[in-house]
């Protein structure tokens, strides 16, 4: 872990609350992370881990309250749109991965820029940037999006979002719907971000890789963040094997 | 019919085709961005082509006038909502400053330069541009009034909205203009002949026109990042948020583009037919069947669309010109039947 325990942490939710009408999502949740720091949530369906990161993003349905703090750097940005938090350093890697299907990879990559421009930077050097990580989506980057397989879908996904240069990212299931193979590559991809200094919020149904790569996590049930704690010390916990680690093994 | 008459009537065919084909794109475009029926898209074809009609007979273009007082409105808008917004972030004072300026200053300095030129002697094209910077904010600010503050909504409750502009703008329409009709002056006297056609100077013009504006419109989606950001907004809503390109932002794009298209394609029919402040809505109605045809989806569809109603109307106004409009609209009904056993459900968003 790069970063120690006394540093100030880049993002943190107060008593976060969602609700989609009268039914609450998520009740009260207080979590943070530090740069270089990978966190996971994990937990059974349902639990309202979506709704978490759709809260802090600011992209929750039109139908979805939040409440709560979001604090990025020490200032709350509940209220800002989704545009200025992207500007300030976030991105979320939704679950169904969003990518505009009918354009070429390099667009999908170039959009993910969109709110980025700053003297002497041009998109090209975040094109090169991506395809070191991806050198697979160099090969490809003239093909649509839509006839990508999975996993490339979901580089691409993850490139989108590095584009803007953020400096907390947020994926989504990332592993939803990937063949072992490539699950293992994605979660390879993830672990190296940590040496970029981008801290990295993970949410993962497959609560074994997710708790493999991170340094700390929280257990979200039905609402309610029931048990945290560092990710190894997780990996032991009786009660998570048992729950979430237990079947196969 | 011989084969001279068979010619005129494609040759008149084309040219309207070219003109649905610009108002059909622009259709497709607001449609796909915002999921909006653009049916104020007709008055912009008035308001283009009376306007035009005022500057080549030395009258004030009174549609500044209506550009001062819906950007008032829209001024008054925005600031509400920066006001609403005050308990939880300080006044976004730069972006009042710029809502001054485009939405306040901005039609002022369009009226003084409508005072201060002799427009009357200028050429077409400028008349023409003059005429775009008046009706290009004027779509924008429609957008920021009408329809931004429920983006939202459902594609019919935009439509009831969208109806309500265009009854809005109708009554507008008739308070500047009047209910006088007028044409501009001819693009051109020059004419030619191919083999036993006469080709008139006008719908060479009206095509190259058309032509190269659909050209535009597909290097301008193609090449830049606006026209990306545009094309993405289309594909996946959430994924443009995503990356940054807000809802609103796009929204004003299309209106603009669709405004400027609307007053294009109205200053490209004014000099051959008289234009009314109500004419628009059937031209632009006929935009819109090509557009269906195209399911309000796709840019080729809806022009090879435009086509065919441009041609449909001219052979029938020859054979059974009474029945003329009823043959043209009657054309949806096959178009729908056809798209609803092809697609698939469930594509509302």
């Amino acid at each position: 872990m790069s970063a120690d325990n006394n540093s100030k942490p880049v993002l943190e939710t107060r008593n976060l609350s969602v609700r989609y009408g009268k039914v609450e999502a998520l009740r009260a949740t207080s979590i943070s992370l530090r740069a270089g720091e990978i966190v996971t949530v994990i937990g059974p369906n349902g639990a309202g881990k979506s709704s978490l990161l759709n809260a802090i993003m600011g992209a929750l349905p039109s139908e979805g309250q939040a409440e709560g703090e979001v604090l990025y750097q020490g200032q709350d940005v509940s209220h800002h749109a989704i545009e200025l938090r992207l500007g300030k350093g976030l991105a979320l890697v939704p679950e169904k991965r969003e990518l505009f299907t009918t354009m070429t990879v390099e667009d999908n990559l170039v959009l993910g820029a969109y709110r980025r421009r700053k003297a002497g930077w041009s998109y090209r050097d975040g094109l090169e940037g991506i395809y070191a990580v991806f050198p697979r989506l160099k090969e490809r980057r003239h093909q649509l999006a839509g006839t990508m397989s999975g996993g490339e879908r979901q580089m691409v996904a993850i490139g989108r979002a590095l584009m803007s240069d953020p400096k907390v990212l947020m994926l989504d299931e990332p592993s939803l719907g990937l063949a072992p193979r490539v699950m293992a590559e994605v979660f390879q991809v993830i672990s190296h971000l940590r040496d970029t200094g981008v801290a990295t919020l993970l949410i993962e149904q497959n609560s074994r890789a997710a708790l493999k790569v991170s340094d700390y996590g929280y257990v979200l049930e039905v609402g309610d963040v029931t048990l945290e704690g560092k990710a190894s010390e997780l990996a032991r916990n009786p009660r998570v094997i048992e729950a979430y680690l237990g079947a196969k093994h | 019919m011989d084969f001279s008459i068979f010619a005129i009537l494609a040759q008149d065919g084309v040219t309207n085709g070219a003109v649905y084909a610009l108002l059909a794109m622009a259709l497709v475009l607001v449609f796909s961005v915002t999921r909006i029926i653009f049916l104020p898209q007709g008055e912009f074809i008035g308001f283009g082509a009376l306007t035009v009609a005022a500057l080549q007979s030395s009258q004030f273009p009174r549609l500044i006038w209506l550009l001062i007082g819906i950007g008032v409105l829209t001024f008054l808008v925005e600031l509400g909502s920066a006001l609403r917004q005050r308990r939880y972030k300080p006044l976004p004072r730069r972006l009042l400053m710029w809502s001054v300026i485009e939405n306040l200053i901005y039609p002022q300095f369009i009226w003084l330069l409508a005072h201060s030129f002799d427009w009357q002697g200028m050429p077409m094209a400028v008349q023409i541009l003059f005429t775009l910077a008046i009706t290009v904010p004027l779509g924008i600010m429609i957008y920021r009034v009408a329809f931004q503050p429920m983006a939202e909504a459902s594609v019919l409750v935009l439509l009831i909205v969208s109806v309500g502009v265009h009854f809005a703008l109708l009554g507008m329409g008739l308070f500047i203009f009047g209910p006088e009709g007028s044409t501009t002056h001819a693009f051109t006297e020059w004419s030619t002949a191919l083999g036993e056609m006469p080709v008139s100077g006008q719908s060479v013009v009206v095509m190259a026109v058309a032509g190269s504006l659909i050209g535009l419109l597909y290097l301008f989606f193609d090449r830049t990042l606006y026209g990306k950001a545009l094309r993405a907004t289309a594909v996946n809503r959430k994924g443009a948020q995503l990356v940054g390109i807000g809802t609103s932002q796009a929204g004003r794009m299309a209106f603009g583009l669709a405004a400027g298209l609307g007053t294009l394609a109205g200053t490209l029919i004014a000099p051959l037919n008289t234009v009314g402040y109500d004419t628009g809505f059937v031209v632009a109605l006929k935009g819109f069947v090509a557009a269906i045809v195209g399911g309000l989806a796709s840019y080729p569809l809806a022009a090879a669309g435009a086509l065919l109603v441009g041609l449909l109307e001219s052979y029938s106004s020859y054979w059974a010109s009474a029945y003329k409009e009823v043959i043209v609209f009657t054309l949806i009904i096959p178009v729908l039947a056809w798209r609803s056993l092809t697609s698939g459900h469930g594509d509302e968003e």
